[in-house]
């Protein structure tokens, strides 16, 4: 059989990573499927609605729930699975922490880190002078 | 005995609409106008609306000075957005009363001296400085009015050359006064890594900076 190009499925427990509206940059599990465009999505601190696939970018996350379950339920799944570490510490979450973070520097932050930048710069340069001496 | 409640309704029984039981003179005597008459010396007493207490008069051109923005406190590094030193980070000092903004680089730093600046032409960073030790209360707008020059008469060329010599002239006063507020502000600047160079560089935009998106 040929390779299925698809690794991320929508399925009942896939956590999911809300691109626009409201709720723009949330984790939400993915709780139920209503139709063909339509999932019925919750999260620990969000009432539980119906959202358009359209709106959800897919995660590799999944955690192992029922058919719409309690809130309670959903919470105990959310830490067994251990979302939120795995979340912070995959690639994709990192780079949305890293791009808060750049988005929140003041200005005198970001003078700060041009100040640091050219110095690394300048250290990484002397090395490779040396490298290049020595060859 | 309970005490009387007030009568509602006319004393005068109406027979056909438009028509009552009682004359004009009848409807007088019922009305008791004659003993309200008698009581009040002859005369209907007149409600006579009482004259107003004599309030001050409004003072209609009270100046106030221009609200600040809330995200200008002294002490707050400011950045110049138009005049001969735009771009530069300056330090707020005060409001004076014209609105105005007080303000110093400090001069060592950047080259500004003691200025006033409008608030709409300045963003006003997050960064802060401790102003708590430098004293202002000497400086208010007529420090900073041009001296009137006198009407003359002279000839042209006597006219050019008194020009120059007023240009040259900073009263030592000045240079004092700048002196005094920059040494006190220059130790709390000290106090806080990178802030002098930050303070004497120029403010620019790069590629891709969105200036509605800077957290300044």
């Amino acid at each position: 059989m040929h390779a299925i190009p698809f690794k991320r499925y929508v399925e009942i427990g896939r956590i999911a990573l809300v691109n626009y509206g409201k709720e723009y940059g949330k984790l939400v599990v993915i709780v139920d499927v209503i139709d063909q465009n339509r999932a019925l999505v919750d999260a620990p601190d969000m009432v539980r609605s119906q959202v358009n696939f359209k709106r959800l970018s897919l995660t590799d996350i999944k955690i192992d729930i029922k058919r719409v379950p309690k809130k309670k339920d959903l919470v105990k799944a959310m830490e067994a699975a251990d979302v939120k570490n795995k979340w912070e510490n995959s690639s994709w979450g990192r780079k949305l922490i890293v791009r808060k973070r750049r988005a929140a520097l003041s200005d005198f932050d970001r003078f700060k880190l041009m100040l640091a930048k050219i110095k690394r710069a300048a250290v990484v340069r002397q090395e490779l002078s040396k490298l290049k001496k020595s060859a | 005995m309970a005490p009387k409640k007030p009568r509602t309704g006319t004393r005068n029984p109406e027979l056909v609409r438009g028509i009552g039981k009682y004359s004009r003179s009848q409807m007088y005597h019922k009305r008791g106008i004659w003993a309200i008459k008698a009581k009040n010396g002859g005369v209907f007493p007149r409600d006579d609306p009482k004259p107003k207490p004599e309030a001050p008069a409004q003072k209609r051109d009270v100046r106030k000075p221009a609200t600040l923005r809330a995200s200008l406190t002294p002490g707050t590094v400011l950045i110049l957005l138009a005049g001969r030193f735009k771009g530069k980070r300056i330090v707020f000092l005060k409001q004076l009363f014209s609105g105005l903004l007080l303000v110093t680089g400090p001069f060592k730093i950047n080259g500004v001296p003691l200025r006033r600046v409008n608030q709409s032409y300045v963003i006003a960073t997050t960064t802060k400085v401790d102003v708590s030790a430098v004293n202002v209360d000497k400086f208010d707008d007529k420090y900073f009015s041009k001296e009137s020059q006198k009407k003359k008469n002279k000839g042209e060329d006597e006219f050019f050359i008194e020009a120059e010599k007023k240009k040259r002239a900073l009263p030592q006063e000045k240079i004092d006064d700048q002196k005094n507020v920059d040494s006190a502000l220059i130790k709390s600047i000290e106090s806080i890594p990178d802030l002098n160079t930050y303070l004497g560089a120029r403010f620019f935009l790069k590629a891709g900076m969105k200036p509605h998106e800077l957290v300044f």
